[in-house]
């Protein structure tokens, strides 16, 4: 359970004084999910709860604090925004009811928007693999998936061990199931990036 | 009550065992299953965490489908659960979010078609008693600790079947059946989900601990109820003996399964062979099942 803390500095310490931004990422995480992180008092109850606390850098009440003081780069390079499992344990003991898991989706989303550099990509080449097989498929086609993924984050060989067994027990499939609606699927994405101003 | 049934991606690939075994027990229980034969996947976690838009229409597309259909929802799948659960709760709750999925998917939706989880079905409407009436092979003597995971109890104003910190409705199940579950304190702590893919080690700690805590509570074996749970607890049991201490292997066996061995249904039929630690050794010995040798599994 490794925590990378820079020398000299205490875990979750910022490592630079950050100006006050008038609470604009605040207001951009509530319009983005509504969350209102102006609410969160720094109980740390999210952060007690939270099953990945150990291997985040900034635990989730710290990211709340990041949002209160408009810390936008410590906040949007945050691993803890990709290590989240969504589980919703933080959301659900909020004594002031603020969705939680629902602004770390939002941070990663602007993360993405904003072409930040991320400490670690697996987590966004695992969502951009997961909804490329849906497009195309209507379903998630897992062998595609996974090869799109392993070639992405140039890692081939993990878990090649468990495919011979997955097969055995027909649990993989070699070829795509195409029995969703494809067209409207296609549809869907289609007119959600048009939505959201994406080319 | 008739439900369209969505299984979601899982279900037919890794989850297949989950597939088999709910099909087959709502068949034994008299629960008429329909389909809703050009679903799409749900988006699960990629979509909420990549974009809004999605995350709600590829939800209101499937029960798009539903509602034409005129069925009310039996999901599986908890991941599958939440998000469809999710999509009508917004859409119910938000006209924004209403007229965008509707702009999205081109037809309107009202977010008034209900969705329930497989084993909401069984205990809040069929009922423990009538369960217990159907079972012919109790499963005496087996040691169950239930596993409810993230997603079936999280967050309440949106699933709200069962406690969100205490839940019992598996426990209920697995009592009807003959088994004996026991108590124990990491019911709704995570497995990891789609960490698997991206942060293997962090699933290896989680799924250690919770293995490690249902064996000091005495399980013979893990019931779970959602196809990601059961990927993460089973097939990476033994990653996860590796990187944190020696395990003695125990079988996740998903409520279906183990509520059919004890409706008197084949094991075959239950997908019982399909899992990566084999139970069949547990099950023999409680009599659910014939003892080794005879189903071929190693």
């Amino acid at each position: 359970m490794t925590r990378e803390v820079p020398p000299g500095k205490e875990e979750g310490e910022l490592t630079q004084p950050i100006p006050w931004n008038g609470g604009r990422l605040m207001e951009e995480v509530r319009q983005r999910c509504g969350a209102r992180v102006s609410a969160c008092f720094q109980c740390h109850k999210c952060s007690t709860g939270c099953p990945i606390g150990p291997e985040m850098d900034f635990l989730p009440s710290q990211i709340m604090r990041l949002v209160h003081l408009g810390a936008e780069k410590e906040a949007l390079a945050s691993r803890s925004i990709w290590l989240c499992a969504s589980c919703e344990a933080c959301t659900t003991r909020c004594p002031m009811a603020i969705d939680i898991a629902a602004v770390m989706d939002a941070l990663r989303i602007l993360a993405i928007e904003r072409r930040i550099d991320l400490p670690d990509a697996r987590g966004k080449q695992f969502h951009r693999s997961f909804l490329g097989s849906v497009r195309r498929h209507g379903r998630v086609y897992e062998m595609g998936m996974m090869a799109a993924y392993k070639l992405r984050i140039r890692d081939l060989l993990s878990d090649v061990d468990k495919v011979p067994q997955l097969l055995a027990q027909g649990k993989l499939s070699l070829l795509p199931n195409r029995g969703g609606d494809i067209r409207r699927v296609r549809e869907v994405f289609r007119r959600s990036e048009e939505e959201e101003g994406k080319p | 009550m008739k439900y369209a049934f969505f299984p979601g991606c899982s279900l037919e690939s890794t989850g297949r065992p989950f597939d088999f075994s709910t099909r087959a027990v709502c068949r034994a229980l008299e629960i008429p299953l329909g389909d809703i034969p050009d679903w799409v996947c749900c988006g699960s976690t990629p979509a909420h965490a990549s974009s809004d838009s999605l995350a709600v229409a590829l939800p209101a597309l499937n029960l798009q489908k539903a509602q034409a259909a005129g069925l009310p929802v039996m999901v599986a799948c908890a991941s599958c659960y939440a998000r469809l659960r999710t999509a009508n709760h917004r859409i119910v709750g938000a006209p924004e979010d209403r007229l965008r999925a509707g702009r999205i998917t081109g037809h309107p939706y009202d977010g008034g078609v209900e969705v329930r989880h497989v084993l909401d079905v069984l205990v809040n409407e069929l009922g423990p008693d009538r369960i217990r009436a159907k079972v012919r092979r109790p499963l005496s003597g087996l040691r169950v600790a239930c596993y409810y995971g993230c997603l079936l109890t999280r967050p309440p104003e949106i699933v709200a079947f069962d406690d969100p910190e205490h839940p019992s409705c598996m426990d209920e199940l697995m009592a009807a059946a003959g088994a004996e579950s026991v108590d124990w304190p990491f019911k709704t702590e995570c497995c990891g989900a789609s960490l698997s893919m991206t942060n293997s080690a962090v699933v290896s700690r989680l799924t250690h601990r919770l293995l490690c805590m249902a064996q000091e509570a005495g399980a013979d074996c893990l019931a779970v109820a959602c196809p990601l749970c059961q990927v993460n607890l089973d097939l990476r049991q033994a990653d996860a003996g590796k990187a944190h201490g020696p395990l003695r292997p125990m079988p996740v066996l998903y409520v279906t399964q183990l509520l059919g061995l004890a409706l008197g249904l084949a094991p075959e039929a239950l997908g019982i062979d399909a899992l990566a630690v084999s139970p069949r050794s547990l099950l023999a010995k409680c009599g659910a099942v014939a003892p080794a040798g005879a189903g071929g599994i190693a």
